[in-house]
């Protein structure tokens, strides 16, 4: 008790300083320190994943299926929600256009949207949402039952067996998805600002034939390539990943859905603006 | 045994780890770990809960990397392998899990056919043949068709042993075989185990803290306590140790007592 001297009692502050200090420091850094682990896991993944790619044996049939759950799977789901994001762009800029009478502008404006933007990330969110969710949960329901650890056992990777044939398919698929998004897009606009508005069919179509090119939809399908890319590293990162149970492989798929909708709409616009210094619009 | 060439084959011991040590953050499992497994023998390692077994399990197939020590397989250091040299020394390897690990996406006759299908170019009527009898071994003639999700717990062991064995690998490592089952299926495991270790001759690794089924198949036990082994011998050598953690751990089993005699064969 006596020993409450004035260096007791300086060392008690620096002590309390220091944690406070430490405290701070990691309610600052920590996530940060946290995220960039993540981005370097998923990277290494990646890097792996495309090293087994080169190796003997070649599943096919493993990359048959992913490339049947990812793109067949998606595609009904991608007509629906591409329809109706065309025919609601539509109905808005008509509207809009109308009143400035650039009616003539509406075909372009819309497809031009669709194809350089909203057709590759609003893939990449409805893929993620099926597909990259269930990349999470199945490779972290195999994590936690043990399944992966026995596919090491038998002597068979489980990057090449399972992460590889993932990546290779989405990056394969989501270009494609991205077109028939567009498709349906326009199919959507064009009901509903001809048919439903009553623009000139001649109109809508003679403006788009002149402001789109096929550089615009290069621009599109680069971009849904790259989200194929990083949609399934990321899935197949938090589900291999995965530790603690049912609770565990919940928090995998959430962090898939959430880390893979983020980065797609943050690398949308970074890509967006290399493409745009790549390749200088011809118009 | 100081003195021997770790890195030649041994006629006696086919897996020899010295000085293994693991931490998992702070926690530090394995704190110098020596062990000789027996060529053709069935080994058993017993210990509490959470005493690393299962860890050291998987060091020796290379699913866990030491943070310092070795592995000798054959002679073959594995622990400096990568993945793709580990992979030829895992073929000498099956491994049984505690909750059997089947893929659970495929049938019962996929499962035990699929490391037939990685590694052979067998024909697709051959590996059916191999799984039929593999199955046919272990009693379960009409579960081929079944999904590993529709399974009772003794039959899904049963399915991972024939999984691990249709390669017909050198050593076998049972996690927990008998963790979870019934009286009876217990005793059918320790059977399995047995007859595969006779059978095929394979150098058997059961991990376990069930000591009925130790004292009734052991050829030799090694207790891991506290990240080391605290003792080894042959279950008659157990029975008569002095090591009192031994003794608390063995007789609050209530099945076995010191001053019995372990039964010969042990199968009855």
């Amino acid at each position: 008790m006596d020993e409450s001297s004035p260096a007791s009692s300086k060392e008690k502050r620096t002590a309390r300083w220091i944690g406070m200090v430490d405290a701070l420091w990691r309610q600052v850094f920590g996530p940060l320190v946290t995220g960039f682990e993540t981005f370097g896991h998923i990277l290494a993944l990646s890097g792996q994943a495309f090293y087994w790619l080169f190796r003997r044996p070649f599943r096919w049939r493993e990359y048959l299926v992913a490339l049947d759950f990812i793109g067949v799977g998606s595609l009904s789901i991608i007509v629906l929600v591409g329809i109706f994001t065309g025919a609601a762009f539509s109905l808005q800029v008509t509207d809009t256009f109308r009143t400035f009478g650039m009616e003539s502008y509406i075909g372009a404006m819309v497809t031009l949207a669709l194809v350089r933007e909203l057709a590759p990330v609003l893939t990449a969110l409805m893929v993620t949402a099926r597909a990259g969710s269930a990349m999470a949960t199945e490779l972290g329901s195999m994590r936690i039952t043990e399944q992966i650890d026995a596919l090491r056992t038998l002597a068979v990777s489980p990057v090449q067996y399972l992460v590889t044939p993932r990546i290779v398919a989405s990056i394969i698929m989501m270009p494609l998805l991205t077109m028939v998004f567009s498709f349906a897009g326009m199919v959507g606009a064009y009901f509903v600002a001809v048919i439903l508005l009553e623009v000139d069919h001649g109109l809508f179509i003679a403006e788009l034939e002149w402001m789109v090119d096929a550089y615009d939809i290069k621009i599109g399908l680069i971009k849904a390539a790259i989200f194929g890319f990083v949609l399934s590293s990321i899935g197949c990162h938090q589900g291999v990943s995965a530790a603690g149970g049912a609770k565990g492989v919940g928090l995998a798929t959430t962090r898939a859905v959430v880390y893979s909708c983020v980065t797609v709409l943050m690398l949308d616009y970074f890509v967006g603006d290399i493409l745009l210094i790549i390749y200088e619009s011809p118009s | 045994m100081s003195g021997t060439d770790l890195t030649q084959r041994d006629e006696r011991f086919q897996i020899r780890v010295r000085n293994l040590h693991k931490s998992f953050g702070r926690h530090h499992v394995l704190r110098g770990v020596d062990l000789d497994i027996e060529r053709h023998k069935i080994n058993i390692i017993i210990g509490g809960s959470g005493q690393g077994k299962s860890v050291l399990c998987k060091h020796l197939m290379g699913l866990l990397k030491p943070d310092q020590g070795h592995i000798f397989v054959d002679g073959q250091d594995v622990v400096p392998l990568d993945e793709v040299e580990m992979n030829s020394v895992r073929r000498k390897f099956g491994m049984l899990f505690q909750q059997a690990a089947l893929f659970d996406s495929m049938t019962v006759e996929e499962n035990v056919a699929f490391p037939l299908r990685e590694h052979t170019k067998l024909s697709g009527g051959r590996i059916r043949e191999l799984v039929a009898a593999k199955l046919a071994l272990l009693g379960l003639q009409n579960a081929e068709r079944k999904m590993s999700s529709e399974l009772s717990g003794g039959m899904a062991k049963r399915v991972g042993l024939a999984r691990a064995i249709v390669l017909e690998p050198e050593i076998l490592i049972y996690d927990e075989p008998t963790t979870g089952l019934d009286p009876i299926a217990t005793k059918n495991v320790d059977n399995m185990i047995a007859e595969t270790a006779r059978h095929l001759g394979v150098t058997s690794i059961v991990i376990s803290h069930d000591m009925a089924s130790t004292f009734r198949i052991a050829d030799r036990i090694f207790m891991l306590q506290g990240g080391c082994i605290v003792a080894n011998g042959t279950p008659a050598e157990i029975l008569a140790t002095t090591n009192e953690d031994l003794r608390i751990f063995v007789e609050t089993s209530g099945t076995v007592k010191f001053g019995d005699q372990p039964q010969a064969g042990g199968l009855g």
